[in-house]
């Protein structure tokens, strides 16, 4: 269920990007002022559009989570926010950059965009040491979605403060593509494509290796019937038995063992859906 | 509901009297605070943005010392646990905390922006007073629904000293924003002037809003 449509998904992806970054080198003309180096704007932009989303979608999907208290809806929330965050650390990479070369300052704080930015990051980079400090796994997943929201409301509302605090110096970019050529519109818009379907395909990948190794985990569980040593992690683990086309291990074949180890591990599986691990911390 | 929040509130103010953890330790810290800046400027005394920069910065760590011990008395002593097992409303919880933080506030302000105009500020404080008050009104009630939010999210982590203040600071910069904004023109020098109304706006509508996200999800964070 993970990994279908994964290779048409990396295919496109694939496509898109060669398309864009051959209209970004070959098509879109040199800007007057800034010449060559203005082209980072077509990785910048769409880097810092599509994780911002990915931060408010990653909300949303915590919503979802709390609703139907369903553990897929956990891990969607996680990938989603930790594919927004590394997006995010390119896109203070490539602002910076471009700063550096537009305006000779490596950091302006006169800048709405960016100083937002940046408080919305450091927000989000203590998503996964709030979920790696928490051990009990269902306890974990509720809080982080509870950050989730928070956190997903707060970008909007950050974005409004901030840039009523300064005067507008950054770009404006969302909305005013009609002020672009249209050769730098069209540029723009599918290098806006190029990352979006990047940023899926690299979800897709990360939900599909989690759901993989959760099912490892499970048969190897299955299979000496005994704990297995497991690292600690800040990521949702789903139990093998909630999802997928494969067979559900038998609640009784998992023994007794088997729920005691998800008890002292913490990276035991967090789903409620199967009866057979009950509530490890409780 | 009154009732619970009523009796939630006496609880509170009864462990606050009783221990005296929070706000003596609180006010101390402020006033710490701005004689370090004293030294670390390496000025006699603030004004305009520079005064509103210090006296925020102060109260938003000394705050942070509040939202640190908020819950840690019902994580540690099963305060959680009995009010679980009560039949009542669990936003109460939300609302008494959060009305015990503002008042914690309110108390520890008393005495940190007088020590403040006495120690750093240059122009006299009587003047902008009535305008500072409906600042700080504002900016702590944005600091006390946030940093509820915020205590109750950290107090059941492993960390919860380090991850209280690493979640709250980001959330709190709208704040800071609007209040360093709104009560620079107050702290100035020459003929202070009236704090611009956006500004109060800007911070009510952002203790608005969070305050609903604050009760939306505050719930899920008491279910054990």
């Amino acid at each position: 269920m993970y990994g279908r449509g994964l290779r048409a998904l990396s295919l496109a992806t694939a496509a898109t990007w060669t398309v864009a970054l051959g209209l970004v080198f070959f098509y879109a003309p040199l800007e007057a002022d800034q010449g060559f180096v203005q082209k980072i704007f077509y990785v910048h932009v769409p880097l810092a559009i599509v994780s911002l989303c990915g931060f408010v979608l990653g909300g949303v999907l915590a919503i979802q989570h709390l609703r139907t208290r369903d553990a897929r809806w956990d891990l969607r929330s996680y990938v989603v926010i930790h594919m927004s965050l590394i997006l995010g650390v390119g896109t203070l990479i490539t602002g910076s950059i471009w700063a550096k070369a537009s305006w000779g300052h490596w950091w302006v704080w006169d800048e709405p965009t960016l100083v937002s930015f940046l408080i919305v990051f450091l927000l989000y980079a203590t998503y996964q040491p709030l979920r790696f400090s928490i051990e009990d796994p269902e306890r974990q997943s509720r809080y982080a979605s509870v950050f989730a929201i928070a956190a997903g409301a707060f970008v909007p509302l950050n974005f409004a403060a901030v840039r009523m605090s300064t005067g507008y110096v950054h770009p404006r970019v969302l909305g005013d593509t009609s002020n672009l050529p249209g050769p730098m519109a069209l540029t723009f818009l599918v290098s806006l494509l190029a990352m979006a379907l990047l940023y899926a395909t690299l979800c897709k990948y990360e939900m599909t290796a989690k759901h993989a190794r959760g099912q490892v985990r499970a048969l190897r569980r299955k299979l000496s019937g005994e704990a297995q040593a497991q690292g600690r992690s800040a990521a949702p683990t789903l139990h093998s038995g909630s999802s997928g086309p494969s067979p559900a291990p038998s609640p009784r074949t998992a023994g007794a063992t088997a729920a005691r180890s998800a008890g002292a591990s913490s990276a035991a599986p967090a789903t409620s859906s199967t009866p057979a691990v009950g509530r490890p911390g409780a | 509901m009154r009732r619970t929040v009523g009796a939630l509130l006496r609880k509170e103010f009864l462990v606050e009297l009783r221990t005296l953890e929070s706000v003596p330790g609180m006010a101390l810290f402020a006033v710490s605070t701005f004689v370090v800046f004293h030294f670390a400027l390496d000025a006699t005394s603030v004004n305009g943005k520079e005064a509103a920069g210090v006296l925020w910065v102060t109260l938003l760590f000394a705050a942070m010392l509040g939202v640190n011990r908020l819950f840690v008395a019902d994580a540690e002593q099963g305060g959680f646990d009995a009010f679980l097992l009560a039949p009542v409303d669990r936003s109460a919880l939300l609302i008494a905390k959060a009305l015990a933080l503002l008042a914690y506030l309110a108390v520890f302000e008393l005495v940190a922006v007088p020590a403040f105009g006495l120690l750093l500020l240059e122009p006299s404080l009587g003047q902008s007073m009535p305008d500072l008050l409906g600042v700080l009104a504002l900016a702590d009630l944005g600091i006390a629904v946030i940093g509820t939010l915020v205590a109750a999210l950290a107090v059941q982590t492993r960390a919860r000293d380090l991850l209280g203040p690493l979640l709250a600071l980001p959330l709190l910069v709208p704040i800071v924003i609007g209040a360093a904004k709104a009560s620079a023109p107050l702290l100035a020098i020459t003929a202070p002037g009236a704090s611009p109304a956006r500004w109060l706006l800007g911070l009510g509508l952002y203790d608005l809003v969070f305050g609903l996200i604050a009760y939306a999800v505050f719930d899920f964070l008491l279910e054990d």
